[in-house]
């Protein structure tokens, strides 16, 4: 059985989109692993020179359905630095608004898929019930459930109306107490506890030198979250990182579940201090110069780099998604366990194939 | 507006690369793009406590020295490098010569220019 390679992936139950391991196998133990992945790879950033930067907003919202909003989001606060626009208070309040729906709903699904792996269908079910009011959210205020297409440079296209704000409380108000009911098994079951602690453990150190992004990082003791540099309106609000120390599949799980209620409340926090006025800013010119904007998506960082010469297309637009600097980590993580708890620590990464082949 | 970096050379790029680690600094991505004159041009991005710093280095050949001695997680942002605009980086491991994205090392580099990695002479 000395040195045996296993194909683990592109397809597999536990993987909803491609991705292959080459595990090298030593009685049931995990000895190395290398990540290979360029099945779905689209080629976005090349679209760049075809499409105008305007245009490149609907581009970028499809690198990823689960965090669109956010690359959208991404994208256009770096033209708008580029091209000097300040957004309106109230654009800035909800873009918070839909970046932490879309948060909720992205770790709702992931702990529904986590729930999965670990056999706990019914689970999965009743998280992806709660799920679905989130998605009734979005449907209910950007037209869309999953791309919302919210973004414009300068602001926003959609606004909300006190009904509306009123009702996606109440809402929250009934997906705070889902998750809070379901909270008891996620954390605190024999059988998650089991799979989860002390799998796939990552060191604070580790993780920096592999350039570990989001939950992963911060399930590692390290207190790093784009949203402390304060764009959109994350500066006027209340917030600080959820942190864990273990560094391991459960710690990670920890991360995200806590991260729903730290969701919740900014949001409320946003509803509650959502100012009035203009949901945009008429913007003219085209943007010229280079510039690095970074935002925090549901599994990390995010980094858009720009560069544009003043013309219609940009010189060269660049990607570096949350999964991506993510990935690489797996070559520390997977080596010394068995081989059964491979997809569990896959999926604690909270694997987005859809980002990784921009 | 453009991007504060550190322009250095092909030669001190490890040095520089492994003092930032020293520092503490996260490996955040490579960005490669092409020049206006022949050749490309890298910008090295690092991140500490939410600050970044660049280094950017300017690329004449089709060779460039690899960085995952320093950061391992490189390797994989240095192969899709590889594949989209055609450069070689020494000492990349694992070097999956191309084949992250494209069928191989005869398969056309979608980033690269017409008569080099950066479109030049």
């Amino acid at each position: 059985m000395a040195g045996t390679v296993i194909p683990f992936g592109p397809q597999h139950p536990v993987l909803p989109e491609p991705l292959h391991l080459n595990l090298k196998i030593e009685d049931e133990i995990v000895i190395s692993a290398t990540p290979a992945f360029g099945y779905v790879h689209r080629g976005l950033e090349k679209l760049a020179d075809i499409r105008d930067f305007r245009q490149m907003i609907q581009v970028v919202e499809r690198v990823c359905g689960i965090c669109s909003m956010i690359h959208a989001l991404t994208y256009c606060q770096g033209l708008e630095a580029l091209m000097g626009v300040e957004p309106p208070p109230r654009a800035r309040f909800l873009r918070v608004i839909w970046s932490e729906l879309h948060r909720l709903h992205s770790h709702l699904l992931w702990l529904g898929l986590f729930a999965d792996a670990m056999g706990f269908e019914s689970l999965f079910m009743q998280l992806w019930k709660v799920r679905e009011r989130i998605m009734d959210i979005n449907e209910a205020t950007a037209g869309n459930r999953v791309i919302l297409s919210v973004n414009v440079i300068g602001g926003v296209r959609r606004d909300l109306d006190t009904g509306q704000t009123g009702w996606i409380l109440s809402e929250l108000a009934e997906v705070d107490k889902g998750i809070k009911a379901m909270g008891r098994t996620i954390l605190h079951d024999y059988t998650v506890q089991k799979r989860t602690r002390g799998k796939g453990v990552l060191s604070g150190k580790q993780a920096m030198e592999f350039g570990c992004v989001g939950p992963m990082l911060r399930s590692c003791g390290v207190a790093q979250d784009m949203r402390l540099l304060g764009y959109a309106a994350y500066c006027e609000l209340d917030f600080a990182p959820v942190v864990e120390q273990d560094g391991d599949c459960y710690a990670r799980c920890r991360v995200r579940f806590a991260e729903l209620g730290q969701s919740i409340d900014l949001i409320r926090q946003a509803i509650g201090k959502l100012p009035t006025g203009d949901i945009s800013v008429p913007v003219k010119g085209r943007p010229e110069g280079e510039i690095v904007a970074r935002a925090e998506q549901p599994r990390g960082e995010c980094l858009y780099y720009i560069k544009a010469n003043g013309g219609k297309f940009l010189d060269r637009l660049r990607i570096r998604t949350p999964t991506f600097a993510n990935i690489p980590a797996l070559t520390v993580m997977l080596p010394g366990i068995e081989l059964a708890d491979v997809p569990v620590v896959l999926l604690s990464i909270d694997p987005c194939i859809s980002c990784t082949e921009r | 507006m453009t991007i504060t970096a550190d322009r250095i050379e092909s030669g001190e790029l490890c040095r520089a690369v492994a003092a930032l680690k020293e520092q503490g600094c996260r490996f955040v991505t490579i960005t490669c793009v092409r020049a206006d004159s022949a050749g490309a041009e890298m910008l090295y991005h690092f991140d500490r406590e939410l600050s970044l710093s660049h280094l950017r280095l300017t690329v004449s050949g089709d060779e460039v020295p690899s960085i995952c001695g320093i950061y391992a997680a490189a390797f994989l942002v240095e192969n899709e490098i590889q594949d989209h605009f055609g450069l070689c980086f020494s000492g990349l491991i694992p070097d999956y010569r191309r084949t992250l994205y494209l069928q191989g090392e005869d398969s056309p580099p979608p980033f690269r220019g017409p008569s080099g990695p950066a479109g030049g002479q």
